[in-house]
């Protein structure tokens, strides 16, 4: 079950750096800028994969501050550190038209213990995630007369990079590419300052795409799942949210893991949060929140329920 | 717990097909105790119980209208567009609206919403900037968080006979 793999050194530049040149590039290139824009908390924060939405999940809204007839930009840095892993995210994304959204998120993920687990000591999972959505329909915010949500769908084209576990992946029937589509509806309760949305994922992404995607070892289902995703958001004033957020997971790598002989051993759970949002500005919001990611391969985890803090800030233009 | 996520999930994207079918039923029945479309708003709703008196009634909402259209001048995203307007007549006709969609004993004379814009450009970032300065407003009277929203949420439907242009 253990792959040896050469480690690879490959000097590329950080996330970080590229997303803020391809905020700066994006910047100077974008025609009509948000001058005027959004108004707070409106554009959502930038999710884990890189949508607009909340941290978990994306929304219908699309993101930076452009409205309607502007392009705007956003960039994001996050970290989640549990009791096993650490998980860092950063991207862009463009919003053109308040229309239609085009994003780039890179993960990296610490597997510390369980990577020396599986022999491979220092191992890091990266992914890149291409994303674009289109709102179809509806405004989220101010059709307060309505019961109608804004409507958008979505696509996220994920890869894996390669790494020592790529054998692992092989050998489990997980591929290292896969695409989620997603139908989300979300709708600001001006009145009462409720936001809800709740999206629909197709997905076959195991771990968010951290474990590849799909499994076939054992018969495993390696169909596409709907998984549900719900985000609860309550505005306590111009500048503060607090909400929680729930994301359905495949578990589809549990029965692939029984066939190799780990048992139970790389069962998945649903992913879930509280959070708080604050924007000090409209050009700045900062996101924390508690995180229970549940069981990340429990095998080499002892069955822990994976918890910890999210931190996030995103600029927007 | 996922059988929930998904009930709620699918419970939201149904109102937006539900929208459609209870749209055309009502234009079937109006319901007896929607508020009447007047000028004031053409997407009436029925406001938050205590909604006037939160504002301070008549005398409240004019001083708050009195601050706002001082500030709609100088902001720098859409004070030209007020350039020429007199800003006394403005929050006159303000306070009226308000104070009508608010629940007081007011009425509100003067051009519905798409008339009175029809002569400006109006774009979306427009609107939000007024909201933003309306809020800025309601700030400075020290109005609560909640009440401010509950008026903005009877004004926020005014966007699709303000906003003109795409």
């Amino acid at each position: 079950m253990k792959q040896l793999c050469p480690t690879h050194h490959r000097k590329t530049p950080s996330p970080t750096l590229l997303a803020l040149a391809a905020t700066t590039a994006l910047l100077a290139a974008a025609p009509a800028q948000a001058d005027t824009g959004k108004l707070l908390l409106t554009g959502g924060v930038s999710s884990v994969e890189g949508s607009a939405g909340g941290g978990l999940s994306p929304w219908a809204v699309i993101g930076s501050q452009a409205a309607e007839g502007e392009t705007g930009v956003s960039a994001y840095l996050s970290r989640a550190v549990t009791q096993d892993y650490g998980l860092s995210a950063a991207g862009v994304a463009v919003g053109i038209n308040d229309r239609v959204e085009l994003s780039f998120g890179h993960q990296d993920f610490n597997t510390r213990a369980t990577g020396t687990a599986l022999g491979l000591p220092g191992l890091h999972l990266r992914q890149n995630i291409l994303g674009a959505k289109v709102r179809v329909a509806g405004d989220a915010m101010l059709d307060s007369d309505s019961l109608m949500p804004q409507l958008a769908v979505g696509i996220q084209a994920k890869r894996l990079q390669s790494s020592g576990l790529d054998g692992t992946l092989a050998a489990l029937g997980a591929k290292r590419d896969g695409v989620d589509v997603y139908l989300s509806a979300t709708k600001l309760f001006l009145a009462q300052g409720i936001l809800v949305n709740g999206t629909l994922r197709a997905t076959k992404a195991n771990q968010n795409g951290l474990l590849g995607f799909g499994a076939t070892l054992g018969g495993a289902d390696n169909g596409y799942q709907l998984m549900p995703e719900l985000s609860v958001a309550w505005l306590l004033s111009k500048n503060v949210a607090v909400g929680f957020e729930y994301r359905a997971m495949p578990n589809k790598l549990q029965r692939a893991g029984a066939a190799a002989g780990l048992g139970n051993g790389l069962r998945a759970d649903d992913w879930m949060d509280l959070f708080v949002a604050w924007a000090p500005s409209k050009n700045l919001s900062l996101t924390a929140a508690y995180v229970n990611l549940g069981r990340i391969v429990p095998a080499t985890t002892s069955g822990k329920k994976q918890t910890g803090v999210y931190l996030s800030a995103q600029v927007a233009f | 717990m996922k059988t929930f996520i998904t009930s709620a999930t699918l419970t939201l994207l149904a109102m937006a097909s539900g929208h459609a079918i209870a749209q055309s039923m009502a234009m079937a029945a109006k319901p007896p105790a929607a508020p009447a479309v007047t000028p004031a708003s053409a997407y009436p709703m029925a406001p938050a119980a205590g909604l006037y008196q939160a504002f301070g009634e008549q005398a409240g909402i004019r001083a708050l209208m009195d601050d706002f259209v001082v500030r709609l001048k100088a902001d720098a995203r859409i004070g030209e567009q007020f350039k020429d307007t007199q800003l006394d007549h403005l929050a006159q006709q303000l306070t009226d609206q308000v104070c009508q969609l608010a629940g007081g004993p007011c009425v509100y004379k003067g051009p519905d919403m798409k008339e009175a814009h029809a002569n400006m450009d109006v774009k979306r970032s427009h609107f939000n900037a007024l909201v933003e300065v309306l809020q800025q407003s309601m700030d400075a009277r020290g109005i609560p968080f909640t009440r401010q929203n509950q008026l903005l949420a009877l004004l926020a439907p005014m966007h699709r006979d303000v906003v003109n242009t795409r």
